[in-house]
Order: structure tokens, then C-alpha cells, then sequence
């Protein structure tokens, strides 16, 4: 390419640049699935509609769960609601991933889960002993993770006006004096980890589906990451940047959002990055990047380089932790870009996605 | 992943760009175009561009079939799609590419009920599955395809399905091709040929490009390697002065293609007299529609069409993309008008799409991050 051409290049590259890092509009006609997939579509509305709209200075931070501070001591809140399809598939159901789910936001922001609440929307016709399962499971993922179920509510619509049922949960924890996170603190130099093996849960529902003939040993990984945290912040405390809860969009998407909260490139060393060879196999065959497939016991953490490695070891030393590992670093440039060393020796930009190929995945 | 991994090896790559640099002519520049789609994501996915020298450039093709339908296509389908009783599916690609009147996806946020589907077959369970329902599969794609899509169609025959009808939008790749190589704002040096095409088109239809254009094409797989090794391959024509037809793409394509696929293809398709391609105008016989035996299973024929001519926008140069004129962030609306989040032209939709690819996986700041 001659040097003409390059400059060129470069000069519509930087005006591309600019145009993604402006902050993202909602301008649609009508709500698609595509906003709910928690990709760029579900950026514009929370960052176009709702954060605007609120305005408050802890949704600001975009952060799992939002902090209040109650007499001087320090509360995580988080909400969430599931509408997983199938309500039970290998290794978990709604209910037990709706405490899971919960909870983990909690953790991630740095404060031990205490309570939550529960509302169910029952489809009429629903099968008693579905039910009774579901909480059954709820109780008991309520009990492994230390919180206890405090207040709850019910709606029955006409049936065909859920899918079964849908869970919504509130969560509440009290922040960790350990720990002093924040989704804009990362700087050049910090190590990025994941917790584990990455894609499990949005493969294993995306099968239990049946809609691809496709079978594969893989189990969702569902699990409260409440003791990796307390391990992490025992290991490296305020060395400790961020924390993320890699769900729907999958480790890449929680990596974009911080990129972008912090205004800091990544660079992602995919051969390092663990992928079950079963997930593998099953995103090869559909296409899809085993790195924005959801995830519910996993958390991506970015650590002080020189407290790197006692961070990995701690995770390590925790229940579902053992193959936790460093896949990469923050940059400077560009800003708000995540980049990967592709196992083949190339590199190119890992961005958010428009929409997700499997919705209703948590 | 065995059968997979192998042909993603970081050292082979690294040993075979070692000897493409030591193949290339100093002071020369080449243009190689990758034709598929395919080539286009592997490049851009695995870096590939990364392992070649600077004097050899990729010019990407018109083998992209989601990126190759024109506006007034995907509007038919809407129009199909809304009216009453009607389940249309059709692959995840085609959902979010923009007729004159939104997409698919947002006739399906309407009301219509538009499902995702991996492969036609499921379309026809679904048709099985919902009798008083009529299914409409929207098809389209290369000989790739096409095959698939005939299959399901004699297989809904033999059945005697009578709620399953196919929206043809099946292309051929030789006539595109030919028509790039008459166009005169065009110097390529060689093609890295359409690997999964010629699985069932063999490699042997690819003669005239050697023949009549002068032109070296090497048949390529769709892994790094393979797309590395294609490049080789040309560029080891070109210093040897040599110009044909060459398989590197042998553990799946046959030179003469696969019989039964073309026998298939045969019975349940006949050419169109012209159709047309998104940035390219009408093309003859470059399209497929349902033969006289399996008319009762054409979309066109039980429904009314309107069959809408759509003026691609005046800002949209899909086709000076396609046709590998220019770069993608050539375009006067690539990366501000037309993102992936709203495209204005098909190249930025698909995966496969030469815009899209360049977008979303970016050529962006190597530099930069060389010197961070």
C-alpha cells in the first residue's frame, strides 16, 4: 500500500474511532431482541434512555450492582430478571441461576451477598411440580451461597403471556472494606484474568434447546462467586481494580464496557484464554466466538500487575477456580478498544456485538 | 479441536509467510483477490493480513451471499413475511439486512413471525410441525447452499408437503466473476478461489479465468492456513510465469466437484434469465429459480410477490466493495453512517461481509499498538 493510501487509511480509521467512542444513542422505532442481548443494542439503551434518564451518580458507573450508603455503612443493590429457555437444562435451572445470578453481582462489586427478594410471573398452566422444583432449587442455592430469601411476590398471567415462568430477584450485600473497585480505575499495565473456563452456560442452554441437534457433555457453570471474591480480595485487596460478572455477551462483552468505562485499550491472548474443547466444538460448528457466549460462575478481574500472580493463585485455591488464569493486559492505546493476539499470530479488535445470535440465555 | 487445530498452527503460519516473503518480487506489488466471503472473515479473524508482506494485498470479492442481495429482495420477503398465517424463516444473517422498509427484524418486532433457522430442514420441521400454517424459506447463498436447499425441497416433495414454499435467492459465482474481470477498473493478479463453491462445482468451471483472463486461481480452504497457503501458491505462479487452475483446498474438493450435488442441483433448479445483485445491476443467468417439477413449492409462484425494484442508496458503494474497487473504509459512509448497529449497505451485515469484517474485527491502530 503506498504511503499515500496508509495515510488515508489511518485518517478514516481515526474518524471511525471517534464516531464509536461518542456515546451511544437510542433512536429506534420499536424495541427488538437485539436490545435485550447485551450488546451494543442494549448499550444504546442504557446508556442512550436509561442511565439519562435516572441520572444518578452510582448508575453512572455502570457497574453490576449500584452502592448506597446507609449511616455510614456502605450497600450493594442489584436487580435482575431471568427468562431462560429452557427453565432447566445440564448443570442448573432458572431458580438456582437466579440466586447465582444475583449474588454474583454482588460480589463482583465488591460486597458479601446478605438478602435478596424474589418475584415470579407464572404462566397459567404451569405444571405444579415445575414449580415446586424451582424453589426447591432457589432455597437451596440460597442456603450455598449464605443468603437468605426475605420478601417475594407473585403474578400469574394467562397462559401464552409468559414462557413458563420468569424470575426477578433484588439483591442486597454489604460492601467489602477490602475492597475499593471501581470500573474506571484500570491503567496501562494491569493484568486481566478470568476465573475459569469460559462459554459453558450459554452453550449448555443453547442445546438443551434441541433446536440444533447438536449434543455435547457441557453443564452450565452456575455458582456463587462470592468465595472467589473473598479470596481475591484477601490475595490483592486494593490492588484489586474491577471486578465483572462475564454473563450474557460472554467475557468479551464485560471487557469492551470497562475499556470503555476506564478509557483504556486491552490486549487479549486468545491461546490463553481456557475454552472447554466441548464448547469449542459446539461454537465452531454455529459460528459463533466462544468469547461472547454467557457465562454465570465466571468473573473476569483486573489486577495491579505485581499482584498478579497471588491473584491467580488465589482464585486457584477456590472451589470452580482451579484453571483460573491471566489472558491478557491493559493498554493506553487505543482507548476504549479491546484488541486480540489471535492464536494464529495476527491481531485484530474484539468489539461489542450488534445483537446475540442465542437470546434468552439467562 | 483435532482436524481444526491443525490448520490454525501459529509456527506453520509464521514458516509459510517466511516463504512467501522470500517469493515476492522486490519492488513489486501484488492483488490477490479472496473471492468467498469466507476468506474475508478468516483473514480479518485470525489476522492473517498480519503474516503477509506489505507489497501483497487482499482485495476482497463478491462472494459474500448475504451482501450480494438487493434491497428490493429483502422488501419482497417482508412483504411475504407480514401476510396472515405465515411463518417465514430464513438464516440469522438475513434478519438485520435493510430493504427500502427496515429489515426483517423489525417486521418481526411488528408481528410477523419470522424465526431463525440454521438450515432449511429445519424449516420444513417446522412446516411439519405447524400444517395449518404456511412456511416460507428464504434461501440464499452460492452453489454452497443450494444444495441443502434441494435436498429439503425433494424431501418436502416426497412428502407431499403442501404449507412449504422456498424464496429462491440462490446465485451462481462464475457469472460475477466474469463480470469483474471485464470490468476495466480492475487489476488483480490472481484469485484465491471459492473453496466451498467448488466442493460442489469442482474446480474445473474456473478454467476460463487462466484461460481467457490470464489469470492464476488457486481453490482455497477457509482456515488460516489454507488462505496462506493459497497466497503462496499464486504468488509461486506468477515467479514461476506459470497461470492456472490450482486445488489447494484437496482433502474436499474434487476437481470435477461432487456428481450427486450437481445432479441435485440440476433437478430442482433452473437458471433465471438475469438477476440482480446488490451494487453489481442485473447479471445474467447468475440466478437460480425452481424448476417447472417443483413450482408448487415456489414462494414467487403461491404468493403474491411484489417483487420491488429498490435503487441501492446513493451513499451505499457495496458495490465498487464487492466488487474490490475499493477498501471498505473507502466508502464515504463506512464507520459513521453505516456501522453494523445500523447499515445502510449488506456489507456491513454480514459476518462475511468485507465492511462488517473490517469493522468489527479492524485493521485499527496496529501501528499503535506495535509502538505502545
Amino acid at each position: 500500500m503506498s504511503g499515500d493510501l496508509a495515510t488515508r487509511e489511518q485518517h478514516a480509521l481515526e474518524l471511525i474511532e471517534s464516531v464509536r467512542a461518542k456515546p451511544p444513542r437510542f433512536r429506534e422505532s420499536q424495541i427488538t431482541m437485539a436490545h435485550g442481548a447485551g450488546g451494543k443494542a442494549s448499550a444504546t439503551l442504557i446508556e442512550g434512555l436509561f442511565v439519562p434518564a435516572f441520572g444518578s451518580v452510582s448508575l453512572n458507573q455502570l457497574g453490576d450492582a449500584g452502592t448506597v450508603t446507609i449511616d455510614g455503612l456502605g450497600l450493594a443493590l442489584t436487580t435482575d430478571s431471568f427468562v431462560v429457555k429452557p427453565i432447566r437444562f445440564p448443570g442448573g435451572s432458572i431458580g438456582e441461576l437466579a440466586v447465582n445470578g444475583t449474588v454474583n453481582d454482588l460480589a463482583v462489586s465488591g460486597a458479601r451477598p446478605v438478602a435478596l427478594t424474589l418475584a415470579l410471573v407464572l404462566e397459567e398452566g404451569l405444571p405444579a411440580d415445575d414449580l415446586r422444583a424451582e424453589v426447591e432449587a432457589i432455597a437451596r442455592a440460597a442456603e450455598a451461597a449464605g443468603v437468605e430469601v426475605v420478601a417475594g411476590d407473585t403474578k400469574v398471567v394467562e397462559r401464552g403471556h409468559a414462557d413458563a415462568m420468569y424470575v426477578c430477584t433484588t439483591g442486597i450485600g454489604v460492601l467489602d472494606p477490602r475492597a475499593t473497585l471501581s470500573t474506571r480505575s484500570l491503567r496501562p499495565g494491569d493484568k486481566i484474568l478470568v476465573s475459569g473456563p469460559i462459554g459453558e452456560h450459554g452453550t449448555a442452554v443453547m442445546l438443551a434447546r434441541g433446536e440444533f441437534e447438536l449434543e455435547a457433555p457441557v453443564e452450565s457453570d452456575t455458582r456463587s462467586l462470592w468465595p472467589a471474591v473473598d479470596a481475591l480480595l484477601d490475595a490483592a485487596g486494593p490492588s484489586l481494580r474491577c471486578m465483572r460478572d462475564a454473563t450474557r455477551g460472554g467475557v468479551a462483552s464485560a471487557l469492551n464496557e470497562l475499556a470503555r468505562a476506564s478509557g483504556v485499550a486491552m490486549l487479549v491472548r486468545e491461546a490463553a484464554v481456557p475454552v472447554p474443547p466441548s464448547v469449542a466444538g459446539a461454537c465452531e460448528i454455529l459460528g459463533i466466538d466462544p468469547m461472547y457466549v454467557a457465562n454465570e460462575g465466571k468473573l473476569v478481574a483486573f489486577v495491579a500487575p505485581e499482584a498478579a500472580d497471588e491473584a491467580v493463585a488465589a482464585l486457584r485455591s477456590v472451589e470452580g477456580g482451579e484453571e483460573a488464569v491471566e489472558i491478557g493486559e491493559v493498554r493506553a492505546e487505543p482507548p476504549g478498544m479491546v484488541l486480540v493476539e489471535t492464536a494464529f499470530g495476527g491481531r485484530r479488535v474484539m468489539d461489542l456485538l450488534v445483537g446475540d445470535p442465542l437470546p434468552r440465555i439467562c | 479441536m483435532r482436524y481444526v487445530d491443525e490448520y490454525r498452527d501459529a509456527e506453520l503460519g509464521r514458516a509459510l509467510a517466511a516463504e512467501i516473503l522470500s517469493t515476492v518480487e522486490p519492488g513489486r506489488h501484488y492483488k490477490v483477490m479472496e473471492v468467498c466471503g469466507g476468506h474475508t472473515h478468516t483473514i480479518y479473524k485470525y489476522g492473517v493480513d498480519d503474516l503477509l508482506p506489505e507489497s501483497v494485498e487482499l482485495v476482497h470479492g463478491p462472494g459474500c451471499p448475504v451482501c450480494v442481495i438487493p434491497m428490493g429482495r429483502v422488501d419482497d420477503a417482508i412483504a411475504v413475511a407480514m401476510q396472515d398465517g405465515v411463518i417465514f424463516t430464513c438464516f440469522g444473517d438475513m434478519m438485520r439486512v435493510p430493504g427500502g422498509e427496515g429489515t426483517l427484524l423489525d417486521a418481526k418486532a411488528s408481528g410477523a413471525d419470522i424465526r431463525m433457522v440454521y438450515s432449511p430442514l429445519d424449516a420444513l420441521r417446522i412446516a411439519r410441525e405447524n400444517p395449518e400454517r404456511e412456511v416460507v424459506f428464504f434461501a440464499v447463498g452460492f452453489e454452497t447452499t443450494a444444495p441443502s436447499t434441494a435436498l429439503t425441497l425433494m424431501r418436502a416433495k416426497a412428502e407431499g408437503m403442501e404449507n412449504f414454499t422456498v424464496f429462491c435467492n440462490h446465485v451462481t459465482i462464475v457469472p460475477p466473476l466474469k463480470a469483474l474481470l471485464e470490468s476495466p477498473d480492475l487489476r488483480l493478479d490472481g484469485f484465491v478461489g471459492p473453496g466451498h463453491v467448488a466442493t460442489v462445482v469442482g474446480a474445473r468451471p474456473f478454467e476460463f479465468i487462466p484461460s481467457q483472463y490470464g489469470r492464476p486461481i488457486v481453490v482455497s480452504g477457509f482456515e488460516p492456513l489454507d488462505v496462506l497457503q493459497g497466497v503462496h501458491m499464486i504468488l509461486r505462479q506468477l515467479a514461476e510465469g506459470r497461470c492456472e487452475v490450482e486445488n489447494q483446498y484437496k482433502r474436499v474438493v474434487p476437481y470435477d466437484g461432487n456428481p450427486q450435488a450437481l445432479r441435485v442441483l440440476e433437478e430442482v433448479f433452473t437458471l433465471r434469465p438475469h438477476f440482480e445483485w446488490r451494487g453489481l445491476g442485473f447479471i445474467a443467468h447468475s440466478g437460480l429459480a425452481l424448476s417447472e417439477a417443483y413450482a408448487d413449492f415456489d414462494t414467487e409462484v403461491r404468493f403474491d410477490v411484489p417483487g420491488v425494484r429498490v435503487a441501492d442508496p446513493k451513499a451505499c458503494q457495496c458495490g465498487e466493495v464487492l466488487k474490490g474497487v475499493i477498501k471498505p473504509w473507502e466508502c464515504k459512509v463506512f464507520g459513521t453512517a453505516c456501522t453494523p448497529e445500523r447499515p445502510i449497505g449488506t456489507c456491513m451485515v454480514s459476518s462475511e461481509g468485507a465492511c462488517a469484517a473490517y469493522y468489527n474485527f479492524g485493521r485499527f491502530a496496529r501501528e499503535k499498538v506495535a509502538v505502545s
